[in-house]
């Protein structure tokens, strides 16, 4: 074909271009009505359709966070006409100047966006406003949900929500203004899946801001897709009864169902009240928690990486010394108040010696760990300390400590195990040994572990060398969720060496004379456990118990830490007994020592000393 | 030589002059009426962007004057580095421009914002004119091609990494010119059906999209049929071999991937086809069975990446740029806003000043990208008709001078321009009107703007200039 011909070609294709766009102006400005609207009586409205949050269930699915209807009023700036701001706000019950400096902000922001003016008008506002809506053009009321938490509980671990700063619009193009996210807990973690996704509609408004139906007849219109519930793995009534015991005093519980992982109850105390961090009064509420000296937003048994954990850190040693064959259980080791040598002195309290294995567990024996953790470190078979400190770190390290676990709540801190590099640092490049690192024997000195770790320490023990990582959210309804929570973890621990530990630590609770938490036996509950009583620069020293039960196929881990209360046998140990029997029986046969638990206030008593 | 420049203003070809100027007046009323509001002062108030505009319309003039006083020898002489000058000033843009809306397009200067990318349409034209006017090439040649597509996509990748892709579409406007030289028309064809089968199989299930592809491939087969007198059975027995397993699939076996009855019947034409193809040396055969097959693999393909592959982010971003999703900051809004404010516009229009609808409100980018709504509401059917005309009357114009060139470098730039402008003029308006998806590129003359602005005039007035010289030979 000649090439010549080819601008005929073109032509055409602009000529035909041409004649399409005209053809369609004359179908959108001619034929079709849709689009012949007599502006001057008429306006758009984009009406965003927000789905219901998805709703929370605790392991027994009982609900726990659900939703109620707020109504926020929404101006469009730019759709005011002849506004009586008395009236408004009369009807509002709302400050005049408020209500201006909004209207003010409204204006700035976009004249021809909807802008929330007035947020969570309550239900009998809202009918009183209704009525006389017609009088306000360019205002109307959005309805949306708000988060009512049924049980008045858990507020760290199920979270809130609150409106979207512009850093969140920034972060992602889904927000907007006046949209809520999920802070803190499962909201936070599972917004993605909680939030569903936004509708649209187009509505066409008179004058009046009356509604005269969709735009195009709904043609552009998106439904929003509902949230997607969410099944916790928290039991609620144990949440609720563990925060109770731990009110007035300052700590954290964790619980963990062994055989996968999921947290049964997680307390960080002092709480406070989700219910409190709904509705307008997030911003007020927030500020008084952010400032409270106890740190409520702070979550304890996840971010607490400053607790030792004393003696209950014993019992790692142990196995650590049974898995490299450094000790067998029968090993003894005689204890005269304590543990000396090179001029160090770790003091011990007074119990019968010398102590085998078990009975060092039982009765707790400074000296027995002393011998035995510096027995790991300077075996000859490492060849030097800094061989056998690394072996020593990877077991630790495997079972979970000195780095995080990877639960599905915001800002998990690792805890401290140290690398030989930090003492190297400290001390200088092989001038440290056993005796220098001794405190790590008894669970002091550089080390720390969150609760969440120490109840995760409890239910390896309880598998017998095996854990999951421990997660609050079972299931999200409708979605696949990863199943990294499925995967098993193997500690570098053999099996076998658990039974000893075990036996030691059912001695605890259940053994003859010497053994540190005999008063919290629970009649038929075999419980398996390890009193700790930490020193620490802070104060009186943390009280801690870490314990499973029942000693065969065990249903609960469990970790108590109670900052400042002495023993671990005192208050740690007795709360988690009644935990443990709360959980196991459901009902709470030593009434006394609840009341005790329930009533002793170490806040209190703190600060008046 | 005197007598030359005394001829000057006789030989300017004034017809295209004129449409520029009815043009860009019109743009400027335009913005005067989209940003008019019953405080705001004359259309002579600078710190207003009508008034700014005026501003750029009067530089504008100044430009195109200067343009035609200098020597035409200058443009085809300095492509080159006019070229690398536009393209060092877009890489220098990128390193220190701000983020604008996600762009980094825009170089401030003061309160003065330039935007490089609006020249290197220009600089691009005439390098491309430049190259392919040398002697003995032919764009047919592999090499040619090849090159000619380089001088294209420096631009291109410079400006997608502005971030600013919109204007990187433009140059796809280059084929046209491409085609006018000679290259193959199935390019272009090929082309357009890749950017349909894409856009069907993101807008529509990909299913459907394989039926309309299979009744394409039909179409060609019945065609085949009746020139080689094919037995009837076999036209009627190519659906069976696709309905059957769809059959099967539907009614027994509803786990079977969603393509298996097209990939069934593809399977078992393969034979068939081949020896066919083989026997009867037939190209079109050949055609039609292996473009069914690249384009079902296709359509699955974007589907598989676009499900698949792509995250929520982007397959939302790719959504709105087709209009299935309204995004967060409203894009749909602006179409629906710019539809309504055009069809209020009636026959004839509300009257200058008169429109309620695009008063600087519901459409954020109402002086810039969507100035052709101000026109639709404020004169109709009738004025939007004549914008049109008036564009597609510019742009036959400069291709009907573009073939009187003797000078095969006038005429190959001439071609650039209306390419570009077309391009434009095809985006901008349809995007209006709801036949395009929302790609921000400006409306030539109309948008409110210098840079683009500018950049039209000098695309312009170059060509007015070589064309007032086309008696002289330039090389």
């Amino acid at each position: 074909m000649d090439l010549a011909f080819r601008r005929i070609i073109i032509s055409a294709i602009f000529i035909g271009v041409a004649i399409l766009y005209i053809l369609r102006l004359f179908y959108i400005q001619i034929i079709d009505d849709t689009y012949k609207l007599s502006a001057e009586n008429n306006s758009r409205r984009l009406v965003v359709k927000h789905p219901a949050r998805g709703l929370i269930y605790d392991r027994n699915k009982k609900l726990v966070v659900a939703n109620e209807p707020a109504y926020d009023l929404m101006v469009i700036y730019g759709q005011i006409k002849n506004l009586d701001t008395l009236q408004l706000v009369s009807i509002l019950g709302i400050d005049k100047k408020t209500f201006v400096t909004e209207l003010a902000n409204a204006a700035k922001e976009n004249k021809y966006r909807p802008y929330p003016i007035v947020k969570q008008i309550n239900a009998k506002t809202y009918i009183a406003l209704q009525e006389k809506m017609h009088n306000f053009p360019g205002f109307y009321v959005q309805v949306r949900t708000v988060r009512n938490y049924i049980y008045n509980c858990g507020a760290l671990v199920f979270g809130y929500i609150r409106e979207v700063d512009k850093q969140n619009i920034a972060n992602d193009p889904y927000y907007e203004q006046g949209d809520y996210i999920g802070k803190i807990g499962i909201e936070k973690v599972y917004d993605t899946y909680l939030r569903g996704i936004k509708g649209a509609a187009y509505q066409q408004v008179d004058v009046k801001g009356r509604v005269k139906g969709s735009l195009e007849g709904g043609r552009h219109d998106r439904p929003s897709i509902l949230g997607k519930d969410i099944i916790s793995t928290i039991d609620i009534e144990l949440q609720q009864y563990a925060e109770k015991l731990m009110q007035n005093k300052i700590g954290s519980v964790v619980a963990i169902e062994p055989s996968t992982g999921e947290i049964l109850t997680i307390v960080s105390s002092p709480t406070f009240d989700p219910n409190l961090m709904v509705g307008q009064n997030v911003n007020k509420y927030y500020k008084i928690l952010e400032n409270d000296t106890y740190k409520p937003l702070y979550n304890r048994a996840i971010q607490g990486d400053r607790y030792p954990p004393g003696s209950t850190f014993k019992v790692l040693n142990g196995l650590i010394a049974l898995h490299e064959g450094i000790i067998t259980p029968s090993f003894t080791v005689s204890c005269n108040g304590g543990y000396f040598s090179g001029g160090i002195k770790v003091g011990c309290h007074a119990h019968p010696s010398p102590v085998s294995l078990l009975e060092s567990i039982q009765m707790s024996c400074n000296a027995y760990y002393c011998t035995i953790f510096r027995a790991i470190i300077d075996a000859d078979k490492y060849g030097s300390v800094r061989n056998g400190y690394e072996v020593w770190r990877k077991h630790m390290n495997s079972m979970g400590l000195g780095k995080t676990l990877g639960i599905d709540l915001p800002s998990e801190r690792p805890g401290i195990i140290p690398l030989p590099t930090y003492y190297d640092k400290y001390y200088g490049k092989n001038r440290w040994k056993s005796l220098t690192i001794i405190s790590l024997s008894i669970g002091q000195g550089e080390i720390s572990m969150t609760p969440l770790q120490m109840a995760n320490v409890a239910a390896i023990i309880a598998n017998r060398g095996y854990f999951y990582t421990p997660h609050v959210v079972r299931e999200i309804l409708d979605t696949t969720m990863d199943n990294s929570f499925k995967q098993k973890h193997v500690t570098t621990i053999r099996p076998e060496v658990f039974e000893p530990i075990i036996e030691g630590m059912y001695r605890v609770v259940q053994g003859e004379s010497g053994a540190t938490a005999r008063h919290v036996a629970i009649p038929g509950i075999p419980i398996c456990g390890k009193t700790g009583t930490a020193q620490n620069p802070h104060g009186k020293d943390h009280s801690i118990f870490m314990a499973f039960a029942p000693r065969e196929n065990p249903k609960i881990a469990i970790a108590v830490y109670v900052e400042n209360a002495g023993y671990g046998a005192t208050y740690a140990a007795p709360i988690a007994s009644l935990l443990i029997e709360k959980y196991l029986t459901d009902t709470i046969k030593r009434p006394a020592w609840e009341q005790r638990m329930l009533e002793m206030d170490l806040i209190h008593k703190t600060d008046a000393k | 030589m005197r007598n030359r420049d005394a001829d000057i203003v006789k030989r300017l070809d004034w017809i295209t002059i004129f449409l520029y100027l009815g043009l860009v007046l019109a743009g400027w009323a335009n913005i005067f009426a989209a940003v008019y509001n019953e405080e705001a002062g004359s259309i002579f108030d600078i710190s207003q962007k009508y008034g700014k505009q005026m501003l750029w319309i009067i530089a504008a003039f100044i430009i195109g004057i200067s343009i035609i006083i200098i020597d035409s020898k200058f443009y085809s002489g300095l492509s080159y580095p006019i070229y690398i000058a536009v393209l060092g000033l877009i890489v220098l843009t990128y390193l220190i421009a701000p983020d604008i809306k996600g762009a980094r397009a825009w170089i401030e200067i003061g309160d003065f914002r330039l935007q490089p990318s609006e020249f290197s349409k220009l600089a691009t034209s005439l390098v491309l004119a430049r190259y392919l006017s040398g002697y003995g090439k032919k764009i047919t040649d592999f090499s040619t091609l090849f090159r000619a597509s380089l001088i294209l996509l420096i631009p291109i990748m410079l400006i997608i990494l502005q971030n600013d892709t919109g204007s990187a579409l433009v140059y796809g406007a280059f084929l046209l010119v491409f085609y006018r030289l000679g290259m193959s028309g199935w390019v272009l064809v090929a082309v357009v059906y890749t950017v349909f089968v894409f856009s069907f199989s993101i807008i529509y299930n990909s299913f459907y999209v394989s039926i309309g592809i299979f009744l394409l491939a039909y179409g060609v087969y019945w065609y085949i049929a009746r020139i080689y007198k094919f037995l009837p059975l076999y036209t009627y027995i190519v659906p069976l071999l696709f309905i059957v397993p769809w059959v099967i699939q539907y009614y027994f076996v509803p786990e079977l991937p969603e393509f298996f009855p097209f990939a069934v019947g593809v399977l078992i034409l393969f034979v068939p086809a081949i020896v066919f193809i083989y026997k009867k040396k037939s190209k079109i055969m050949f055609l039609t069975y292996f473009l069914t097959v690249a384009s079902l693999g296709f359509t699955y393909s974007v589907d598989y990446i676009f499900h698949d592959v792509l995250g929520a982010h982007q397959q939302s971003r790719i959504r709105v740029f087709f209009g299935l999703e309204s995004d967060p900051k409203g894009l749909e809004f602006n179409v629906i806003q710019s539809k309504i404010a055009i069809g209020s516009g009636d026959f004839w229009g509300k009257g200058f000043l008169q429109g309620t609808q695009t008063k600087n409100n519901f459409v954020p980018e109402q002086s810039t990208d969507f100035i052709f709504c101000t026109v639709g509401e404020e004169w109709g059917f009738v004025g939007s008709t004549v914008v049109i005309i008036a564009f597609i009357l510019l742009i036959l114009r400069i291709m009907y001078l573009a073939e009187k060139q003797r000078s095969q470098f006038s005429k190959i730039y001439g071609y650039c321009v209306a390419s570009i402008f077309f391009f434009h003029f095809l985006v901008n308006i349809g995007m209006t009107i709801g036949l395009m998806p929302v790609i921000g590129i400006p409306l030539p003359f109309f948008s409110y703007g210098g840079s683009s602005l500018w950049g039209f005039t000098m695309l312009l007035f170059i060509f007015i200039k070589l064309d007032s010289d086309r008696d002289v030979l330039i090389q």
